[in-house]
C-alpha cells in the first residue's frame, strides 16, 4: 500500500518536475552569518530565427540555356579580381539589371575554410565587391546591387581538399525575391 | 548506493525514492538536451595542490552531491589534486589535522546541507589549511535543490580564490555555436559544459558571439537575412534587436569594457572597416580609414585601445590604435598570418591565432617583451577567448574533421577538450565573472 502511494506520488512529482520549463530562479532570503548569499542561476530563453520570403522573377533567370541562369564567379587562391572567363557572365547580369531597373541583386562573396572566420568574411567581401564594381562599370546602377559576404560559412563543397576549396572561393549572384 | 535496510525506515525510503525520481528527471532532461558538452582533461599543471573535499552532511537530500561538483571543478582546473578517502564531515565537525596531514592533504573542505524554510536548503561549508591547522573561512548559501550545481561552483570559486589568490571561474558561463546538420544553435552552458541552454536556433550560420561585460547580453552575427547582420540579444528575456544592418556586411562586434559601446566592422562605405556605435546601434561613427581590410576589433581592458586584424601591410597582421583616434601601430611581425587578437583581462598578454607551416595555432605574446609562444599542437585553431581570470584560453579546434572546443592555460600546461556528440562546436566566448 505504502509502495503504491509512493509510486503515485512519484509519478506526480516526475510529471510536475520535468514538465515545467525552468522559470527564473527566485533569490531567497539570505541566512547570514559570514556573508550568506542566495544562489541564483541565470536563465536563457530560446528564440528561433525567421527566414526571408520569396517572390516572382523573370523566367530567363532560371532558364538553363540562358547565361543568366549561371550565377557563380570563381576566384583563384588569395585572389580578388574577376577572371576573364567569367566576364561574359558578369556582363550579362549587368546588362539585365540595366534593362530591368526595378530588379535588385545580392552578391554573396565566399572563401575556403582556412583561417579566421571574421577575416574570411572580409576576404569574401572583397570578392563580392570586385563583381559589384565590374557590374556598375557595365551599366548596372549602384542601388541595384548589394555586395555582402558569407565568408567560409556556406561552403558549396564541404570537403577539406584543394578541389573543395576551389569551389568555395567564389561570388554568387542572387536576385532579390529568389 | 542502494541500501535495502532503508526499506525498514519509511521516511528515508520516501526520501531515497524522491531522490531517484529527481535523478531520473535529470537524466530525462539530459537526454533531451542532445548537445551536452563533455570535458576531457588532457594536461595538468606542474604543481597541483592536494586537497580533500569531504562529502557534505545531508547533501543527498538535494539529489546532486555538491561536494562532487566542487571536486570536479577543482580537479578540472588542473591546479588541484584530489586526496582520496570517502568520508562525510559536517560543517561544524572538529578537524583531525594530523590525520589529514597523514593522508597528504594541504587543504580540507567540509560542509552541511540543511533543510530550510519554504523547501529551500541552507548550505554551509568551511575550508581548512591542514598544514597550518587553521580555518581559512567559510560561507552560508541558501538555495533551491535545483541550484545544487550552481552552489557547488560558488564553493569551488571560494576555495580556488582562498588557496591560489586569484578569482575562480567555475561559476562563469560560456557561449558557443553548435552546428548539427543544417541547424545552428547559439548555446550557453556553465563553464563545466553542463546545463547547456539554447539562446538562438537558426537555419543559417551564427558567428562571433561576444558577451556584454555584465554577462546579460550577447552580441553576435547572424546570417538569417542572407547576409551578416549584428544583433544584441538579452539572454534572460530572449529579446534581441538588430544593431547593425547596413548595406553590405555587418560583423565582428566587440563590447567596450563599460558595456556602453560596440566596435563593429561594416562595409557600407566600401571595404571592411571599423566603426563605433552605442550598444543600441545608434551614433555610428567610423574610427579609422584604411585601403585594405580592417576587422576583428577587440578592446584593451582599459578601453583606450582597439586591437584589430588588418592586411594593410600585405598580409593579415595585428595592429592597435587609440579608440579616440590616431595612427595604428603594428603589433605582430613574425609570420605571414596573425589574426583574431584578444587581450588578457590584465591587459598584459595578447592571444591570437598564427599560421605556422600551414597550421593555425593559438599563440600568445607578452606585450611588454614582445616574446611569443605557441600554446597548442593542433592545426585548425580559431577564435581564442580568455577566461575572466586570465588563467585559461578557450578556443575552437578540429579533431577528426569535427569541430570541438579546447582550453589551454596561458602557460601551456593545463589542457582540456570540450566536445558535443555528433555535432560541430565552434565560436566559443567565455563569459564574465558572475556579479
Amino acid at each position: 500500500m505504502l509502495k503504491k502511494l509512493l509510486a503515485v506520488a512519484g509519478i506526480v512529482v516526475l510529471v510536475a518536475g520535468c514538465g515545467t520549463t525552468p522559470g527564473p530562479e527566485q533569490p531567497g532570503a539570505a541566512v547570514e552569518d559570514r556573508g550568506a548569499k542566495p544562489i541564483t542561476a541565470p536563465e536563457v530563453k530560446t528564440v528561433t530565427s525567421d527566414q526571408v520570403g520569396e517572390g516572382v522573377l523573370p523566367p530567363e533567370l532560371k532558364d538553363p540555356k540562358n547565361i543568366l541562369s549561371k550565377r557563380s564567379v570563381y576566384f583563384d587562391f588569395d585572389q580578388f579580381t574577376v577572371k576573364e572567363e567569367f566576364r561574359p557572365l558578369v556582363e550579362a547580369h549587368a546588362r539585365f539589371l540595366a534593362s530591368h531597373p526595378k530588379l535588385k541583386i545580392l552578391i554573396q562573396g565566399n572563401t575556403d575554410e582556412r583561417g579566421s572566420r571574421e577575416y574570411n568574411l572580409a576576404l569574401g567581401q572583397k570578392r563580392a565587391d570586385a563583381v559589384r564594381r565590374m557590374m556598375t562599370l557595365l551599366g548596372a546602377r549602384e542601388d541595384q546591387i548589394e555586395s555582402v559576404s558569407l565568408g567560409e560559412e556556406k561552403p558549396r563543397n564541404p570537403g577539406h581538399d584543394e578541389a573543395a576549396w576551389a569551389e568555395n572561393r567564389r561570388a554568387d549572384i542572387l536576385y532579390v525575391g529568389e | 548506493m542502494y541500501n535495502p535496510v532503508a526499506f525498514s525506515k519509511p521516511i528515508i525510503d520516501m526520501r531515497r525514492f524522491l531522490r531517484l525520481l529527481v535523478a531520473g528527471c535529470a537524466m530525462l532532461a539530459a537526454s533531451l538536451a542532445h548537445a551536452q558538452l563533455t570535458i576531457e582533461i588532457t594536461g595538468a599543471g606542474a604543481n597541483r595542490l592536494p586537497i580533500a573535499i569531504a562529502d557534505f552532511q545531508g547533501e543527498s537530500a538535494v539529489g546532486q552531491d555538491i561536494s562532487a561538483v566542487v571536486r570536479a571543478d577543482l580537479e578540472r582546473s588542473g591546479l588541484f589534486r584530489l586526496v582520496p578517502g570517502a568520508v562525510t564531515l559536517s560543517e561544524s565537525a572538529p578537524i583531525a589535522y594530523d590525520d589529514w596531514k597523514g593522508r597528504g592533504a594541504d587543504a580540507l573542505v567540509v560542509g552541511s546541507v540543511l533543510p530550510g524554510a519554504g523547501g529551500r536548503f541552507e548550505v554551509r561549508f568551511r575550508l581548512y589549511d591542514v598544514q597550518k591547522g587553521t580555518a581559512l573561512g567559510g560561507l552560508v548559501y541558501t538555495m533551491a535543490a535545483a541550484q545544487a550545481r550552481t552552489t557547488g561552483h560558488r564553493i569551488a570559486d571560494f576555495v580556488y580564490e582562498k588557496l591560489l589568490g586569484e578569482k575562480g571561474v567555475f561559476s562563469t558561463r560560456i557561449a558557443y555555436v553548435v552546428k548539427s546538420g543544417a541547424r545552428y544553435e547559439l548555446q550557453i552552458a556553465d563553464a563545466d559544459g553542463v546545463n547547456a541552454q539554447t539562446a538562438l536556433a537558426s537555419r543559417e550560420p551564427i558567428i562571433s558571439p561576444a558577451w556584454s561585460p555584465d554577462g546579460t547580453r550577447l552580441a553576435y552575427v547572424s546570417f538569417e537575412a542572407k547576409k551578416p547582420v549584428v544583433y544584441v540579444h538579452s539572454l534572460a528575456s530572449g529579446k534581441r534587436h538588430v544593431v547593425a544592418n547596413f548595406k553590405g556586411s555587418n560583423s565582428a562586434p566587440a563590447w567596450s569594457p563599460d558595456g556602453r559601446r560596440l566596435a563593429v566592422v561594416l562595409t557600407k562605405d566600401g571595404g571592411s572597416q571599423i566603426y563605433m556605435m552605442n550598444a543600441d546601434g545608434s551614433g555610428v561613427t567610423r574610427i579609422a580609414s584604411s585601403a585594405g581590410i580592417d576587422t576583428e576589433p577587440f578592446f584593451s581592458p582599459d578601453g583606450q585601445y582597439l586591437y584589430f586584424t588588418s592586411d594593410r601591410g600585405g598580409s593579415p597582421q595585428i595592429y592597435r590604435m587609440p579608440v579616440a583616434g590616431g595612427s595604428a601601430q603594428r603589433v605582430t611581425f613574425e609570420g605571414g598570418y596573425n589574426v583574431s587578437p584578444r587581450i588578457s583581462p590584465d591587459g598584459k598578454t595578447l592571444a591570437y591565432v598564427s599560421r605556422n607551416g600551414g597550421r593555425f595555432q593559438v599563440t600568445i605574446m607578452d606585450l611588454a617583451t614582445r616574446q611569443t609562444q605557441i600554446l597548442t599542437d593542433s592545426a585548425k585553431d580559431e577564435s581564442p577567448s580568455w577566461a575572466p581570470n586570465g588563467r585559461m584560453i578557450l578556443y575552437a579546434s578540429e579533431i577528426g574533421g569535427r569541430g570541438v572546443l579546447a582550453a589551454v592555460s596561458s602557460d601551456g600546461r593545463v589542457k582540456q577538450r570540450l566536445s558535443v556528440q555528433a555535432a560541430d562546436v565552434r565560436e566559443p566566448a567565455w563569459g564574465p565573472f558572475i556579479q
